[in-house]
This record gives C-alpha cells, structure tokens and sequence, in this order.
C-alpha cells in the first residue's frame, strides 16, 4: 500500500489487487449481516419452538424456517456472527502465541528453539482436526460451551502453524543487513524484533491472520458437525447438524440445506481472495505474473 | 540410490517421538479432564432403568477394574503405552465386548477405498490441468478453469457434500445419498452387481472430496510450471529445437511433479480430516463415520482410538513418502533432513 495517500491511496491499490479487494468486500457483507442486520432482528427467533415449523421463505419468514421452529433468518445472523467470533478468538489468540514464539525461536534459536521446533514438527504430523476432537470431546459439558470456550479449545492448535511460518521468515531476515546494522548500532535483541523485524513482517503477520482465523472457522464448524460443542445457540456448525440429524434432504427443506453453505461459502472465499491478495502484498515479485 | 542408515534411523526416530506423544495425549486428555467415563455410563443405565444402587456399585468397581483405573497412575500409564504399542485398543464402552481393533478393522477399507481414489484421481486431474494452465503455449481456454477450481479448494469437502446430495441424490435422484451399499443386493464382493453398486454409493463422497482437492493440485502446479518455464534449461532445450511435447512432458512435468509429491504427503492429515466429515454426512460405512457416531454416543475408548489409529497411519505414510522422495529426485541427498 502507498503510504501517505489515504483513502484514495488505498482505492488505488484495489483496483491493483483485485483479489483483495473482493474479499474485503465479502468480508463487509459478512459483517454487516451478522451485525447491523441484527439490530433489526431479534435472537428469539433462533431457538427451537420459537416459529411454525418446516415453512419455506414467505414474506412472514424471509429465510424460511427449520424442522424444529427455528426462524432461518435470525439463525443465520447470529449464527455467522458467533462462528466468526469463535474463528476470530481462536485466529487472535493463535497468532498472538505464534507471533512470540515465532519471533523469539527464530531470532535467538538456542535450546528454547530446538525444544518448540521438535513441538512444532510433532504437532504439524498429528492432523490438527482429530487433536481438536480429542480435546473438544472430553471437555466437562461440551454442550454448554461458551463462544469463548470454543475459542479456546481451538486456539491449543491455531498457534502451530503461524509459529512454523513467523520462525521461517525471522530466520531469513535475521540474516539481512539492515539487521546487522542494528547490532552494529548497540540495539538490543528485543529492540531489534519489534523495530525492525515487525514492521517488515506486518504483511506475512496478516497472512498468519487471515490463516488463523480462516482455520478456527473450519475447525468450530467440524467440531459442532460432529456435535461436539453447544447445540443450541445459534451458529452455523449446529445448523449444519441438525439439518442433518433431521434429515432435511429426505423432505426436500432446499432452503434449510442451502443457506448455511452459501455463508460458509463465503466466509471461506472471502479469506481465500483475502489471502491471495496479502500474498501478492507480501511478495510485490509475484505481482502481474499470471 | 542407498538409504544411509542415520538418515533413517534420524526419521524412525522422529516416527516413534509422534507415536509416543500422541499416545501421551492420549492418554493424558481423560485424566486432566474432571470426568468420569464410567460414572457417566453408570448414570444411563440408572437412567434407563437397568440398575439398583446396589448394583451400580458393584458395576462401578468392576468397571473400573476391568479398565485398569484402580492401579496407580504411573502404572495405567505404563500399560496404557505398551498395549498401544501392540494396537490394543481397548472396547468399546458403547458397544462393550466389541474391541476398538475390531471396529477399526471392519471400517477402515471403506474409508481407503474411497479416499484413495479421489484422492489419486484428484491429484492426476489437478496436476495436468495447472500444467496445462501454466505452460504458456496451451490454449488460454484452460485459465478460465482456475476461478471456479480455487472457489472450490477453498470450501470444506463437506459442505459441498452437502449440495452434492441435495442436486445430485435428493433432486437428479442419480445417486444414493446415504450408506455403502444397499440392502437388496447380497453382500459379496465377488458380485459384479455388488461391486457396481458399491461405487455407485461411493461416487458421492468420493466426488466431493475430489473437487475440493483438484483446484489445490492445479494451483500449486500451474505456479510451479510459470517457475520452470522461465528456467534456463528450458530455454536450452527449445534452442536446440526439440519438440514443444518433448519439452512439456520430459523437462518441465518431471521437474515440476516432484513438490507435488511432497505436499501430498503434507495434505495426507487434512484429507483424512476431510474424509471424516464427508463420511458423517453419506453416513458412509467407514471408520470416520464411525468416530461421528462415537463422539455422538460418548464411547472415549472408540473415540481415542479411531484417532490413535488415523495419527499413526498418517504418520508412517508420511514417513514412506519422504523415504521414497530422493527415489523420484536424484537431486535430493539423504544429509541433515
């Protein structure tokens, strides 16, 4: 991004990287769904027995309403929102750990390096999402689980990924001139990370972001798929079992199958374009090439 | 080309730390958790009427020792390790005198068959199209399939599973969008009709996890291939007038294939991940469907089984994939790893 053009500067930009724009907008879409359009509609709506059961969209019903007397519309609002907060409790806290683990092996290396390297590569063998089963499924009251909770229980994964991919690129700049000019100058280890080594590695720390987040959205929606976590309060993960616990392809409910996954479609693309467009920001090399 | 003895001494190593570790989580998850399996099952049964207080007693104790859970922790552990090392799982709870090796072995084949062939057939498809995509002198009709292929490799196989069965199962009615086999045809394998039939039930599953994976394949290809075009040796070999299949096929596929390679190895625990969300939606008869259903019965031993198993094979097919890597790259030396 140019610095020191503003908005307009951003604009510019935009229009250079079209991928990242589009999932900024999506992004948009999405919150503004689950936040603005939740001012307008209660969360009452979003509990079994709440409206007349099995009705297609209406006027009355704008999205229809599911086997058990959920409205859909509301549903969907406060269920997009609480996934994503999930995601976003869980991407935060992934990248905080991953971010100071990450910065603190790379540069130092040493003992606590080799230690969180070896953890790193075990936890990279081990498929996260069964890990994430056996945690998540032997919480007290999985049922029960707060938004937080959830978070939590996926964030014990979400920070090896960012960890492995900070370390790599600290360890490939630590090496560079401008690094070793600080040394030079009397900076400290600490000064220089957060100095030098952060600015520059602002991009790749938004791409670990976007990852993060990204990760603890699927892992809450296969988690609640499975029926691990809370069944009742509305998110997308619980829609998606109990439309099929219900079996609402056999009834032909299209509105029930197809409104959680054109969400979740979303959610997903936009952090698809989202990364696609930071990879072009993190590597200005790759621009224009294909 | 040999295998130096460290070299696989080094990775058998690191094998057996994973094993170990998972086996250590395994074992460790219960006991952090203030839990009780066996009280739990005890208060269904009060619940659904089976048991007297006097009874659930004396159940309770021979639960727990049937369960090893009255020796001392050191020693639960110690057996816990040694019976994994032998792949004693355990019963399951649910379903009590079915061992969890057994459940295992009844539904793991199921699993493979379709996973391993979509995954195959993903991965030749998504290979040769970002070639395609990727060599400058292919049509550019084959850049229009890339959109549509990253939208997909960006949602869950699941979900699209999902619209798979409504279009496809519940409206065409050209599949069956539940199950591994149906009812009315004999279950013998050495019926054509039985064979048919089991595929037909695996095409779904098998289709969905197969679109989500060609679009990664392709991408990963297709960048590859614009690296390699741009090579010298590339250069050389047109400057020497040799045929533009020649070149497309012997010097820049071989050379692009081989990162291939090793991220199949690396996505091999995401698409067992995948699969066992796919199979809780077809209801497929294999064993991620299985940890669904254990996970929805509270059956732990199932649960830390079925996952202790999934760990283990993926880690071993990882680890023969990296052994048999320097076999395809002659670049590759056996140092450091």
């Amino acid at each position: 991004m140019q610095r020191g053009q503003g908005f307009k500067g951003f604009l510019n930009y935009i229009r250079r990287n079209p991928a990242f724009g589009g999932g900024l907008v999506l992004l948009l879409i999405l919150l503004l769904f689950s936040t603005v359009a939740g001012l307008f509609v209660s969360k009452e709506g979003a509990y079994p027995l709440a409206v007349m059961p099995k009705q297609p969209p209406s006027a009355e019903f704008r999205f229809g309403t599911d086997s058990v007397g959920r409205d859909l519309l509301p549903t969907m609002i406060y269920g997009t929102r609480m996934t994503l907060s999930i995601g976003m409790i869980a991407g935060v806290i992934g990248l905080g750990v991953g971010t100071v683990l990450g910065f603190m092996t790379g540069y130092f290396g040493g003992l606590f390096d080799t230690i969180v390297k070896f953890l790193v590569d075990v936890l990279m063998t081990i498929p996260q999402f069964l890990l994430l089963i056996m945690i998540a499924s032997s919480v007290p009251n999985p049922d029960k689980m707060t938004v937080w909770e959830m978070g939590l229980v996926l964030s014990i994964v979400a920070w090896v990924q960012p960890t492995r991919a900070i370390r790599a690129q600290v360890m490939s700049m630590r090496e560079r001139a401008f690094v070793m000019m600080s040394k030079l100058s009397g900076m400290s280890g600490m000064e220089i990370i957060i100095k030098e080594l952060m600015p520059n590695l602002m991009p790749y720390l938004a791409i670990s972001l976007a990852g993060a987040v990204n990760g603890g959205v699927l892992g809450s929606l296969g988690l609640q798929t499975l029926g691990i976590g809370n069944l009742r309060e509305p998110s997308l993960g619980m829609t998606i079992y109990w439309l099929r616990y219900y079996n609402a392809f056999l009834q032909g409910y299209w509105w029930w199958i197809l409104e959680p996954v054109t969400v979740i479609a979303m959610i997903f693309i936009a952090f698809l374009l989202l990364s696609i467009g930071l990879d072009e920001f993190a590597n200005p090399r790759t621009r224009r090439t294909v | 080309m040999r295998i130096p003895l460290s070299y696989l001494l080094k990775r058998i190593g690191f094998l057996v730390a994973v094993l170990f570790t998972a086996a250590t989580i395994n074992f460790l998850i219960p006991k952090l958790v203030p839990r009780d399996p066996v009280q739990e099952l005890i208060n269904q049964k009060i619940a659904s009427g089976g048991l007297t207080s006097e009874g659930a007693a004396e159940f309770r104790d021979s639960l727990r020792t049937l369960y090893g859970l009255d020796k001392p922790l050191y020693e639960q552990y110690l057996t816990y390790i040694w019976n994994t090392m032998r792949f004693d799982l355990g019963y399951s709870i649910v379903n009590y005198p079915q061992k969890v090796g057994t459940i295992i072995s009844q539904t793991i084949f199921w699993t493979l068959g379709f996973v391993s062939i979509s995954t195959v057939l993903a991965f030749v498809i998504g290979t040769v199209v970002g070639a395609l995509v990727g060599w400058s002198k292919t049509s550019k009709l084959f850049s229009w399939l890339m959109p549509p292929l990253a939208m997909f490799s960006a949602i869950p196989a699941f979900i699209l599973a999902l619209v798979l069965i409504y279009f496809l199962a519940f409206r065409a009615k050209m599949f069956p969008f539940r199950g591994g086999f149906s009812v009315m045809v004999d279950k013998d394998w050495s019926n054509p009709q039985f064979l048919l039939d089991v595929l037909h039930h695996a095409a779904l599953p098998g289709l969905s996890m197969l679109l989500v994976s060609v679009g990664g394949w392709s991408l990963g290809m297709r960048s590859m291939m614009v690296t390699v075009e741009g090579a010298d040796y590339i250069t050389f070999a047109e400057a020497k007038g040799l045929k533009g299949s020649r070149i497309f096929f012997r010097y820049a596929l071989r050379n692009t294939l081989l990162p291939q390679v090793t991220s199949l190895a690396m996505q091999l625990g995401l698409i067992v991940s995948g699969a066992t969300l796919v199979e809780t939606m077809f209801s497929y008869p294999g064993v991620g469907n299985r940890l669904g259903g254990a996970i929805r019965a509270l059956d732990y031993p199932v649960i830390y089984g079925i996952v202790f198993f999934l760990v283990v094979g993926i880690a071993i097919a990882t680890l023969v994939v990296d052994l048999i890597y320097p076999f395809l790259d002659p670049r590759i030396s056996y140092s450091g790893g």
